[in-house]
């Protein structure tokens, strides 16, 4: 290999196609080996026995989308830590300092999140 | 082809082979553990231990009705359960089994492992919305809400590794630890860490994605067959994930006293965790949703962020000192 970055992702793309090959015979051949037969009860959504009304496209709580938004919101923060967690040492207590006023920005958001109720999945 | 590939295309193999054969495995273990602290006996007919129960059960998966719902959203549906094994089997790309042993070496291997255990959440919530059954999309509606919640909280509890080596690749991380674990200066990271990983891997007290009290199976209600199968190996090769990873980590990874080699140490310390994992099921019951996620939000995020703090203060006062 010319670029050495290059090679060192070889092994990754083997796993991908080792893993992938797993997953594709398996699926291949239970779909070959299981049985087929069908009736109506069958054919429904399995719903502990009761009669299933409707399908599942049905609206669902808002704070499950407010988790997505949280996460979206601090996970990017964590990726920003990142590049400073290695450099760390170099960087040394003019970063931490940097670091402590932008983790500190981090919790004012976080603790307006609390009072505005978020988390508080009983509402 | 020269020695060095074929030596890589054999690691590369044998890891396959090797956490593919480990898996089921563990279901017996599992099964047998939890029989032993339940006081009863556990499968133990077929074969020495009852042993062969593991090959029955697989050929037994294999011989279901394939079952594809016609309610169902087909392509996402069977996309489900591969996503699971392909993204869990190639996070282990990254882990140092022993010295030579590991697939990549990669300079970014951290992070490789972060995006894999992300990717994860795709699976369940795929799964659970293409079922289009009511269980399976509360199920995966918990489950990424709880996935995604406590990824942030798995990847601030590693930051302080990170600041104490400097270092995203896992072999640099391992070598730093040669003459002290980081369980010591790390403990709180440990802790949190481990919280995390169980709630990644959805795995009880976690398990509320699944719920089989409450939601019959959460998001893989509607999977038969080997396609629940994958769902089934994937979450077993997901502890073992976890449990190598808190491995590498926080014990050290391969190193021990010179007795037993490497990789024994790498595999008893795995072991370990796993057999934690599976006490865990024994004992203890399952927390409600909100009570999981209030205690994720309220206590594990502003204590891995005061870890990090107090971890870098004390990095930087003992190199100025």
């Amino acid at each position: 290999m010319e670029n050495p970055n290059l090679a060192e992702y070889l092994p990754i793309a083997l796993m991908f196609i080792f893993a992938l090959g797993f997953v594709v015979t398996t699926m291949i051949a239970t779909h070959v080996l299981g049985p087929k037969r069908k009736s109506k009860i069958k054919l429904d959504t399995f719903e502990c026995g009761i009669e299933s009304k409707g399908n599942a496209r049905i609206p669902f709580n808002i704070k499950y989308f407010l988790v997505a938004i949280l996460f979206v919101l601090f996970d990017v923060e964590v990726i920003f830590m990142y590049p400073w967690a290695v450099n760390f040492k170099s960087l040394h207590w003019e970063g931490f300092i940097q670091m402590t006023v932008f983790i500190s920005l981090l919790l004012v958001g976080f603790f307006y999140i609390l009072k505005k109720g978020a988390l508080k999945w009983e509402e | 082809m020269d020695d060095a590939t074929i030596s890589h295309l054999l690691i590369t193999f044998g890891v396959l082979a090797g956490l593919l054969l480990v898996a089921p495995g563990l279901i017996w273990l599992e099964r047998r553990l939890l029989a032993l602290w339940q006081d009863r006996y556990g499968p133990n007919r077929a074969g020495p231990f009852g042993l062969l129960v593991v090959l029955a059960d697989t050929l037994k998966l294999f011989f279901k009705e394939d079952w594809i719902p016609p309610f169902a959203d087909k392509k996402v549906f069977v996309l489900a359960p591969a996503i699971v094994v392909i993204t869990v089997l190639l996070s282990f790309v990254v882990i140092p089994f022993a010295p030579g042993i590991i697939v990549a070496d990669m300079n970014i291997g951290l992070l490789f492992f972060l995006a894999m255990s992300s990717m994860g959440a795709y699976s369940i919530i795929l799964g659970g919305w293409s079922s289009n059954n009511k269980y399976a999309l509360l199920g995966s509606m918990r489950g990424a809400a709880q996935l995604i919640s406590y990824e942030v909280f798995m990847g601030l509890s590693l930051m302080g590794v990170v600041l104490m080596t400097g270092s995203f690749s896992l072999i640099d991380i391992v070598e730093a630890q040669r003459y002290q674990w980081f369980i010591v200066p790390q403990f709180l990271g440990f802790v949190i860490f481990l919280i995390a990983g169980i709630a990644e891997t959805h795995r009880l007290p976690f398990d509320i994605p699944e719920a089989e009290s409450e939601l019959i199976a959460g998001f893989h209600s509607e999977y038969s067959g080997m396609k629940f199968g994958l769902f089934f190996v994937g979450e077993y090769i997901g502890i073992m994930l976890i449990s190598s990873m808190v491995t590498v980590l926080f014990l050290g990874g391969w190193y021990g006293p010179s007795f037993l080699p490497p990789l024994a140490w790498f595999i008893i310390k795995m072991f370990g965790f796993i057999f934690f994992f599976i006490l865990l099921r024994a004992s203890l019951p399952r927390p409600r949703y909100d009570q999981l996620m209030e205690f994720g939000w309220k206590i594990l995020l502003p204590l891995s962020l005061l870890n990090l703090v107090v971890t870098g203060g004390i990095i930087l006062w003992m190199n100025t000192h």
